[in-house]
């Protein structure tokens, strides 16, 4: 520690905490706004490209292959095939649900693309790729325009999807 | 130097706030009409390189969800500069030096109005000493104007002229938000928003979104002349960056601005046309200074960004409507230049000549 004619000099400082913040207000597009509104009805309206044909869930608005609008809906069942999965077992702040839990990709039928979601009702040591689930929504009275209507997926019971017909997806 | 021109240019009509469109819903039209606008097929393309910044979006990553709109599977080379489309322009122009591949594909958007922009836009200072004061955007661009207008390099009626010019030009242009006939003494009765700023003095916030395609030599060659337009050769390509803190800058000067443009190769013959992002009245007046240019280049004939300011966009459209004007042979040497940062703190210069 210097010393100034004698006497200590305050410690460096070496951290500061400043606060900063801002506000954004965000609209989701015209492609998000036609799936959220069917989600808030309970149902799921993916959209078609109409040069490949690939169905995408959820809609951003754009096949990214062709890059070209898409605008046909598809309704698709909530039910699904887990391709991959994780299990979350650290803890971490802001944690909304208690681990051990399960992450999973899952490709509902007739979508082309995976979305990844919350997998609950089955031991996390029995969750497999291939493995059928279904989607279990909030009660009618709960419903947002959030895809969070649809609180998890849980096993349907129904017997393993080969991985032929979802390797395309991992 | 391996020769490169632009060959197309497309941009969306920036809006004070697009609220039914998302970013892709912006870009995606404007890139499909870029690449049909080039001649080349989208699998010919050999470089993608975009401008945008998370910032504005409020979301991070908002770039990667942008290639949604431009085809970016099966994968494409692909690269993305958080700046304006400029200097995403830059790195093309840099990546086509290589000679592997002949053409590539700018494209840059921005929705300025999510947030709030100019405290969005106090995050680029000192985030020690400068930022947590919050000094918003106009207020840093008012402190350049004080000090010019305290210098004699300017006056608030010099500075309205800009805006007057700037809107009256604007009339011309389907794209621009801001346009119409102005008189000097009007502007100069209303109020300062931010001394000596008053309104017309400050851009619009815009959402929009821009679109080059670049190509090398006979390849450039071939499509233009399928296309019945005059390559724009890029013929001088610089950019600088002046200190970040505003303290040790005298705002008066622009000395990136003018090496940038020396660099670039400005003063070896005569500019027809200069594009010149200054987005505030004062800036204009200072660049035009720094530049090198005088009273026989047509100064910002789109309206410039005081008629439409999409952040991350305005830079790369002064580079499409310079070389729009060789493209069609209005223009044989244009400039074209782009800023970034507080107070004109970085610059880029680019030289555009048709055959």
């Amino acid at each position: 520690m210097s010393t100034q004619q004698g006497r200590p000099l305050p410690d460096p400082i070496k951290m500061v905490t400043i606060p900063s913040r801002l506000d954004y207000t965000i609209t989701p597009g015209e492609a998000p706004t036609r799936f959220l509104r069917g989600i808030l009805e309970g149902r799921i309206l993916a959209e078609r490209c109409p040069k490949c044909g690939k169905v995408y869930m959820p809609p951003r608005g754009s096949c990214a292959t062709c890059a070209i609008p898409t605008k046909e809906q598809v309704e698709l069942s909530a039910k699904g095939t887990v391709t991959t999965f994780c299990v979350v077992n650290l803890p971490f702040y802001g944690q909304a649900v208690e681990i051990p839990y399960v992450c999973a990709s899952v490709v509902l039928d007739g979508a082309d693309l995976p979305f990844f979601c919350l997998l609950a009702e089955c031991p996390v040591e029995e969750v497999r790729p291939g493995m059928r689930v279904e989607a279990v929504w909030c009660e009618p009275s709960e419903r947002k325009p959030s895809l969070e209507n649809i609180r998890y997926m849980k096993p349907t019971g129904e017997p393993d999807a080969t991985y032929e017909s979802f390797k395309e997806h991992l | 130097m391996r020769e490169v021109a632009v060959v197309s240019f497309a941009q969306a009509r920036s809006v004070r706030r697009d609220i039914l469109r998302n970013e892709v819903e912006i870009l995606m039209p404007v890139v499909a009409e870029v690449v049909a606008a080039s001649g080349l097929s989208r699998d010919r393309i050999g470089f993608t390189v975009s401008g945008s910044c998370d910032y504005l979006a409020g979301v991070p990553f908002s770039f990667v969800m942008a290639l949604d709109g431009v085809g970016a599977w099966p994968p494409i080379e692909e690269s993305h500069v958080e700046m304006d489309g400029a200097w995403a322009m830059a790195e093309a122009f840099t990546r086509l030096q290589h000679g592997d591949i002949d053409s590539a594909l700018v494209f840059c958007f921005g929705k300025s109005s999510v947030g709030d922009l100019p405290d969005v836009l106090t995050l680029q200072l000192d985030p020690y000493l400068v930022a947590p004061l919050w000094p918003d955007s106009i207020s840093v661009a008012a402190l350049q104007a004080r000090a010019m207008i305290d210098a004699g390099l300017t006056s608030e009626r010099e500075m309205a002229e800009v805006a007057v010019r700037s809107r009256r030009d604007a009339r011309q242009n389907p794209y621009a938000q801001l346009s119409g006939d102005f008189s000097v003494d009007a502007l100069l009765a209303e109020p300062c928003i931010s001394s000596p700023l008053r309104r017309h003095d400050c851009p619009p916030i815009s959402d929009g979104a821009a679109a080059i395609v670049l190509a090398a030599g006979d390849v450039a060659r071939g499509l233009c002349e399928k296309n019945g337009r005059t390559p724009a050769w890029i013929r001088g390509l610089d950019h600088r960056v002046d200190a970040q803190n505003l303290g040790v800058r005298d705002l008066t000067k622009c000395p990136s601005a003018r090496i940038a443009a020396e660099k670039a190769g400005v003063s070896a013959a005569p500019i027809d046309v200069a594009e010149i992002y200054a987005p505030f009245t004062h800036q204009e007046i200072l660049l035009r200074r720094e530049l090198g240019l005088d009273s026989k280049t047509r100064i910002n004939p789109s309206g410039g960004a005081l008629a439409a300011n999409p952040m991350m966009v305005a830079g790369l459209i002064r580079i499409g409507e310079a070389a729009s004007r060789v493209h069609k042979g209005e223009a044989r040497r244009a400039l074209a230049h782009a800023t970034a940062g507080p107070c004109l703190q970085q610059n880029l210069v680019c030289i555009l000549e048709g055959e």
